[in-house]
């Protein structure tokens, strides 16, 4: 198993710790899932650290940002395009003490190579008015639960919390998008029309005569925008949850990913990833992203692996509120 | 039923954010209970204006749409 990331031929080196402790065997082919990438530069390393959806303490950036002064050759950090901080122009050599200091901080290295990266997120619910989904949470819970899982190829997910998909899931191995229906109650409307304003689907329509909204479901997107935009709590959230993509990448060919599920609720979204890692594992080759499995297998059989946590999820929880 | 303002913001031709800032701040200056009239284009002010005097804490207590602007009363939080 070769990895094309580090494509030193060595597989073992003497790697000192400070060059006065005693030396010690490192094994090339450990930091392949170590998150240590090859430079152009003899001997320097790019360090990647693992950043879930992007957030890093303060209190740990002020020490991480020492530790990259100190081992950083060139004294600079990146950000990866997957949001983790990498400490550019580490000395090989120095990969123990850098990894022991990083570790006394709570600060872990990523990794590389086929496995389940570190998931992706923007800011979510929490605080972006958007969010309709805890995405930094999920990231977390994912990043615990998954990371470092091997699988045929690279597994990336992501987590956005709202349509507009900041986080891309569309080009994710599997990606997951926040998302809430809306239910419209008659006695509550005034008629005021901002609903039908503030969508920017055309979903809605006001009734040129009571100014009620007239809803097409088939237009909707889940935003939630009618709900924020409603003066009087006429529209309210029926339930939140997440679209679910599967098969999407970037790169040389790019591929969109297909959406396969909504409104998965929170609580499900493990075993989502665990069953599609698993499908993944069992009809996946070597170097074939999903996206490719499954276009090569049939979505149908995918679909099928994931019955047990797709199936059941009604597709709307409200018809009869658009009925008449 | 009409609702009395006691004040007026004409913010037709005001992009977002500002129209939304305009708002905010003319609603911190009044009381508590007092009524914001505002008048904003409609497409992008009309989408996002509301939405956003609603996270503040603000009440809409009455849309008036009036060809191409709305006219918004908006009660203090």
């Amino acid at each position: 198993m070769t990895d094309h990331f580090i494509e030193d031929k060595t597989n073992k080196v003497t790697v000192g710790t400070d060059g006065h402790s005693p030396a010690q065997k490192m094994d090339f082919n450990d930091l392949k899932s170590g998150g240590f990438i090859k430079q152009r530069q003899k001997d320097l390393f790019t360090v990647r650290l693992r950043c879930p959806g992007g957030r890093i303490s303060t209190e740990k950036l002020v020490e991480i940002s020492k530790l990259a002064h100190k081992y950083s050759k060139k004294g600079v950090v990146h950000l990866s395009y997957r949001q983790s901080l990498e400490i550019l122009y580490v000395d090989y050599k120095e990969f123990n003490d850098l990894v022991a200091e990083l570790e006394k901080i709570g600060q872990k290295v990523a990794s590389c190579g086929p496995r389940v990266r570190v998931p992706t997120a923007c800011g979510g619910c929490e605080y972006n008015p958007n969010g309709l989904t805890d995405t930094q949470k999920m990231a977390e819970m994912v990043d615990q639960k998954f990371f470092g899982t091997p699988t045929p190829h690279k597994f990336k997910t992501s987590f956005s919390g709202c349509p507009i998909d900041c986080s891309r899931t569309k080009e994710m191995d599997l990606g997951f998008q926040g998302v809430v229906e809306p239910a419209w109650v008659e006695e509550d409307c005034t008629g005021c029309t901002i609903c039908a304003e503030a969508c920017k689907e055309g979903a809605i329509e006001s009734d040129t005569d009571t100014g009620k909204p007239i809803f097409d479901p088939m237009k909707c997107i889940y935003c939630g925008d009618c709900i924020r935009a409603c003066p009087t709590e006429a529209w309210k959230p029926a339930r939140y949850g997440h679209t679910v993509r599967v098969g999407g990448k970037h790169g040389r060919h790019p591929m969109e990913a297909v959406e396969v599920c909504n409104f998965l609720p929170d609580e499900k979204v493990p075993d989502a990833i665990r069953l599609t890692v698993e499908w993944y594992n069992a009809n996946g080759k070597r170097y074939e992203r999903i996206g490719t499995a499954i276009k090569r297998v049939g979505l149908d059989k995918y679909l099928k692996h994931m019955e047990p946590v797709f199936g059941g999820i009604p597709k709307r929880l409200t018809e009869r509120a658009y009925e008449g | 039923m009409k609702v009395e303002s006691n004040d007026t913001l004409d913010l037709r031709g005001v992009v977002c954010p500002i129209n939304f800032v305009k708002t905010k701040l003319k609603l911190e200056m009044m009381n508590p209970g007092d009524v914001l009239e505002v008048i904003l284009d409609s497409g992008d002010p009309i989408q996002n204006v509301p939405k956003s005097i609603k996270e503040e804490g603000h009440k809409i207590v009455e849309v008036q749409r009036e060809g191409d602007f709305f006219r918004i009363k908006v009660q203090r939080g």
